[in-house]
């Protein structure tokens, strides 16, 4: 089977490695401990959310510190990814509007930047959970599985966003609120245990919460997500890629105006 | 053998406020029916071709629909009707010294900008070296590139792009760049591609240069195509009465 996409990038493999490597080379300035703080960043992050939260949610919930790491990881990928990817067609105005290129290809390799990013910190993060002394099985392989569907909704969400964004010049400010309200929404350093029956079940209306929740199911509890969340971490990244899919498709040849 | 065919290419534009506005501020202005959105035809039903070896030059006063024209062949923009039919690969090279980034440094935005012009990896390692040594660069290789004058931006963005070796060569105003010795070397540059058998589209306001080159000739006016033909001196000479002003043009 030939998808397109596939087939454009084989042919445009040279312009997308050049554009993974500047992406890669304007994040981390080109230095080791450019490399390092992306790490430090997130970990100061978890830290301190260990120490302040740890009195008012840490006694009842095992392995506390894992529970928020597992929050804080995939949630900084996410938002890394998208808030990057939104800026991936103004911020490369000069030169799609000179060469011929697909414009995807800019929100692709922002994404490789940001996946490369996770891998780091997801390192360190299961050097915690050896530190920690939960077991490390072959049920982490399952993994692969909520951080792929993961990298499609960033990829679906970062084609919506870069696309509002060339439309709309403080989609930025509105995303930003929106993100803070989504990472209070996605328990990252609370359990949803006190709410009552329903109000647990709306927390997975939101797809943050879905993927942390398999994170956790996995490495805390030790065991396989239920077919429901599988079903669910999949559907959430299938209509937001096909949502934007359609967005690009939709705008592709309007977005020259706008820049 | 028809490397180029336009049928019938109309191409609409679009201005107005909607450009750097925000959601807020969108919406204020539809609210208070202050939302003005223009568009117009900058080409209208041009229809032309041009065969393997040809040199078209395109004239026409400012906004007659040249850039935008060009942006259509070059399959940047899509035309809103009609149809651009290549038979073969194409490079434009437009507007040159925009597009790089500061940040990198001369080495890697030489490498960038090769990538985008379509070039492999292997070749950009064979040719990296002229390429500096054209733009006469050689100490500023790993420097950032904001560093750079703009007179070196563009020695080196004319450097990198004359190593195309496309069936179909577009041009816009950028035979020659810089200043004293580099002018005139990168127009010898740009002669010995255009000598070398590709097929060349060239916009210039000047009119000499045009009829020292060209063989083939498109007259734009405001979007319409008033004349094409390979009658290089007639249509310039014709074109020609209408910048002096013994010439007028009935706009239908």
């Amino acid at each position: 089977m030939q998808f397109p996409v596939i087939t454009k990038l084989k042919q445009h493999r040279f312009l997308f490695e050049e554009l993974v490597k500047r992406d890669f080379k304007k994040k981390y300035k080109r230095t080791v401990l450019g490399m390092g703080w992306s790490i430090l960043s997130p970990l100061m992050q978890l830290l301190v959310m260990a120490l302040i939260f740890t009195q008012f949610f840490g006694r009842n919930t095992p392995h506390y510190v894992i529970y928020i790491f597992c929050g804080n990881l995939l949630y900084s990928f996410f938002s890394d990814a998208t808030k990057g990817g939104m800026g991936t067609i103004m911020g490369n105005a000069g030169i799609f509007t000179k060469v011929n290129v697909p414009k995807y290809l800019f929100l692709l390799s922002r994404n490789v930047q940001a996946l490369i990013n996770f891998g780091l910190i997801l390192v360190v993060f299961l050097v915690f959970v050896f530190i920690d002394g939960l077991p490390i099985t072959w049920r982490f392989l399952c993994l692969f599985f909520p951080v792929g569907c993961l990298i499609l909704f960033n990829i679906g969400l970062g084609m919506i966003l870069s696309a509002l964004f060339v439309f709309f010049r403080d989609t930025q400010y509105l995303y930003d609120i929106f993100t803070q309200l989504l990472m209070y929404l996605s328990a990252i350093f609370y359990t949803t245990d006190h709410y009552d029956a329903t109000a647990q079940k709306l927390f997975y209306l939101n797809p943050l919460y879905v993927y942390i929740t398999y994170f956790r199911t996995i490495v805390i509890d030790g065991a396989i997500p239920s077919a429901e969340l599988h079903f669910l971490a999949f559907v959430y990244a299938a209509v937001i890629l096909g949502l934007g899919c359609w967005m690009y498709k939709k705008y592709n040849t309007r977005f020259l105006y706008y820049v | 053998m028809r490397i180029l065919e336009l049928k019938n290419v109309s191409i609409r534009y679009m201005t107005g406020d909607f450009k750097q506005i925000g959601l807020k501020e969108f919406l204020m202005r539809k609210a208070t029916r202050n939302y003005q959105v223009k568009a117009f035809w900058a080409d209208r039903d041009i229809t032309f071709s041009i065969d393997k070896g040809d040199m078209l030059g395109i004239i026409g006063t400012n906004g007659a629909g040249k850039s935008t024209l060009l942006k259509a062949i070059s399959g940047i923009m899509e035309p809103s009707k009609g149809c651009v039919i290549r038979r073969g690969t194409i490079a434009a090279l437009l507007e040159l010294g925009s597009g790089f980034d500061g940040e990198l440094t001369v080495r890697e935005n030489t490498y960038l900008r090769g990538a985008m012009l379509g070039y492999t990896r292997k070749f950009m390692d064979e040719t990296y070296e002229s390429i500096i040594q054209f733009a006469e660069l050689e100490e500023f290789q790993d420097r950032p590139f904001k560093q750079l004058s703009s007179g070196m931006k563009s020695r080196l963005a004319f450097s990198i792009a004359s190593l195309v070796k496309p069936d179909i060569l577009i041009l816009d105003e950028v035979l020659s760049v810089g200043d004293g010795s580099f002018k005139k070397k990168s127009e010898a540059k740009m002669r010995e591609i255009i000598g070398g058998g590709a097929t060349t589209i060239m916009v210039s306001h000047s009119l000499d240069q045009v009829r020292e080159m060209c063989n083939k000739i498109l007259w734009l006016h405001k979007g319409y195509q008033v004349e094409f033909g390979d009658d290089v001196n007639g249509i310039c000479d014709r074109y020609q009465e209408l910048l002096d002003g013994t010439r007028h043009i009935e706009v239908k």
